[in-house]
């Protein structure tokens, strides 16, 4: 039952605000993703959720008790830090029970701890080795393992598979989905990677510059961006200027009128069309906006057409096998497919 | 392309130099210091070459073992006090910001610019009855009577740790400032208290470090001349005095190199086990 609230939390360092006026709940046993730019606030959040800052405002609720002022040693949080934080001096099998061992367990039940984390992050027998003959990977389950050894109440990660390069990142986010999944532990994980979020959260928390820009399940925030950063955060996107006028849209010249399923947040005046490059439609120039094609990128899977209409770019993502050909220097004609246009401030 | 010399590997004879600078100014000194410990010592004048142990039976006279008692300790003292005071004094000063720490250690290197001589006299200037801290203290009203603090066995050694401090600093801070701050947060957030994490995670992290600070003070006081015989009683003098005093005033060499070898080989020895000790359990 451990729900986490954090209440309008403010965090300064100098004039800098880190967090402004912050406010979020987490359901108990959802896994969570912080996620923005460097320097939007989101480590500092973790940070003053494990107790490794304090706010200058606001309270932070695990499981309903006050935990703003209670310092970190005593919140039995388990963490992940970005450069894993191992204990050199310790072999794997004592890092991962380091917590039992600072509550005075004895050694027999924190060898049969050690043993059982190491399977479930599957390197059994590896506890007697010492951290640097672990590979990169290997480190990584050890950190998750040392930080899931109390069963904590909260499991927050700081970037944890940044250092990972890409394929084994991809593979340990499924897995770290998987290992949160069977334990059903609350888990916080920041992240500036917004595939990572959308592979492993049940709900992503937009931020940018101390301020959250949006939450929700990651295909809402997909499909239903809050505003013109979170629509190019999330994803790729074509980010166009436009118009709105008697719920008509104006885009670089056209008239789109709105259809069924477009959501449109703004009523009138200049805002910002989003419309992901796989809801891009290309025709006949006559068909549309007309657009020159700039490059074309064949990646099999999917065809990505890159084109310039006026000041602006837009790239469509067209599926494989399709019967259109279009070469750099063509003239095409763009359209945006009716439902799938999403209109911000 | 056709005729480049190869430039890449240096001729084989460079080599030779380095093994003949160390040849002729180590091993051929140190091999007449060996030699000179087993000779005959000629009391009306110098010494005669030859083979017998006497100078270094010398050695098991109580008093040699009371002077190499008090050299050994003083030094150890000192070395101990220069880690303490230092570990500590690193670990803030690799907390600060960029400018302080850089203006803190030109200071401590600046101190490293004054010859034993200066640190000397200075101190024993300031530790004297009629110009010392014990006027200071006097007219606080601490103590009723000016008194002076040298020569003593504390003023020795305020005058070896004032040497040995920044040496302490420079070995530690590199390793201090290189340590993963999210270490000491790892252990505090799995439910570590500070003193806990400190000699549970910083401590043995920075073994090597602590270990190579305490060796490199301890040799470096074990040699010092100048100081016991500025700062320190009689009954102070290191072996580094009780060699020269040997060498030049008794006469009698072979008994200071028996005692130079000796020196060397209780340093020799006191170095490697300490580095075994850091060694261990791969500390670094």
């Amino acid at each position: 039952m451990t729900t986490l609230r954090i209440e309008g939390l403010s965090k300064l360092f100098g004039t800098f605000k880190a967090l402004d006026d912050v406010s979020l709940e987490i359901p108990d046993g959802k896994f969570v993703c912080l996620l923005g730019p460097s320097g939007c606030g989101k480590t500092t959040l973790l940070r003053v959720i494990a107790g490794l800052e304090t706010p200058s405002a606001g309270r932070v609720f695990v499981g309903g008790a006050d935990q703003t002022l209670v310092p970190t040693h005593k919140r039995g949080m388990g963490m992940v830090f970005q450069s894993l934080a191992l204990f050199p001096h310790l072999d794997v099998a004592d890092n991962i029970t380091y917590p039992l061992a600072i509550r005075g367990v004895d050694k027999a039940t924190r060898r049969a701890r050690a043993e059982e984390l190491l399977d479930l992050v599957r390197l059994p027998g590896l506890g007697a080795r010492r951290v640097h003959q672990l590979s990169g990977g290997q480190r990584q389950r050890v950190a998750i393992a040392r930080g899931l050894s109390i069963n904590p109440q909260v499991f927050l990660l700081d970037e944890p598979l940044s250092a990972l390069d890409a394929s084994l990142r991809e593979h340990m986010q499924i897995e770290l989905r998987q290992i949160q999944q069977s334990l059903g532990v609350t888990t916080v994980v920041v992240t500036h990677d917004q595939k990572e979020a959308l592979t492993m959260a049940d709900l992503v928390i937009v931020m940018k510059d101390g301020v959250i820009q949006q939450a929700g399940a990651p295909m809402e925030i997909y499909h239903n961006p809050a505003n013109a950063f979170v629509a190019g955060f999330i994803g790729t996107t074509n980010l166009l200027p436009c118009e709105i006028n008697a719920g008509a849209i104006s885009v670089l010249g056209h008239s789109l009128a709105a259809a069924d399923g477009d959501r449109i947040a703004v009523s009138r005046g200049p805002a910002s069309l989003s419309v992901r490059p796989e809801h891009v439609l290309l025709g006949a120039p006559e068909e549309g906006l007309r657009a020159e094609v700039t490059f074309v990128r064949d990646l099999g899977e999917s065809r990505h057409v890159l084109m310039r209409a006026g000041d602006q770019d837009i790239t469509a993502h067209l599926p494989p096998g399709g019967a259109l050909r279009v070469a750099p220097g063509d003239t095409v004609g763009v359209s945006f497919r009716p439902g799938e246009r999403v209109v911000v401030q | 392309m056709t005729d480049m010399p190869s430039q890449t590997a240096a001729p084989r004879w460079l080599g030779l130099w380095p093994a003949a600078m160390l040849t002729l100014f180590f091993l051929a000194p140190f091999g007449i210091m060996l030699a000179v410990s087993v000779a005959h010592r000629d009391v009306s004048g110098f010494y005669e070459w030859g083979f017998e142990w006497d100078s270094y039976a010398r050695f098991l006279s109580v008093f040699f073992a009371k002077v190499m008692a008090v050299s050994l300790s003083v030094s150890l003292a000192a070395a101990a006090i220069c880690v303490l005071l230092g570990f500590p004094f690193t670990v803030f000063l690799s907390a600060m910001g960029h400018t302080a720490q850089t203006r803190i250690l030109v200071v401590l290197l600046s101190v490293l610019a004054l010859s034993e001589v200066i640190i000397g006299f200075s101190l024993s200037t300031l530790l004297s009855q009629t110009a010392g801290i014990g006027n200071l203290f006097h007219w606080l009203g601490l103590i009723p009577e000016p008194r002076a603090y040298t020569p003593s066995l504390f003023a020795l050694i305020a005058g070896l740790c004032y040497i040995g401090f920044p040496f302490a600093v420079l070995v530690l801070y590199p390793p201090v400032s290189r340590l993963d701050p999210e270490l000491i947060e790892a252990a505090r957030v799995m439910g570590a208290s500070g003193p806990r994490a400190f000699f549970g995670v910083i401590i043995p992290n920075l073994r090597g470090a602590i270990v190579g600070a305490f060796i490199l003070v301890f040799v470096f006081t074990l040699g010092s001349y100048l100081l016991p015989q500025l700062l320190g009683r009689s009954e102070h003098w290191t072996l580094s005095v009780h060699i020269t005093d040997q060498a030049i005033y008794q006469s009698n060499l072979p008994f200071a190199a028996a005692m130079s070898v000796f020196l060397m080989l209780v340093a020799l020895a006191l170095v490697g086990l300490a580095s075994l000790a850091g060694r261990e359990r791969g500390a670094a």
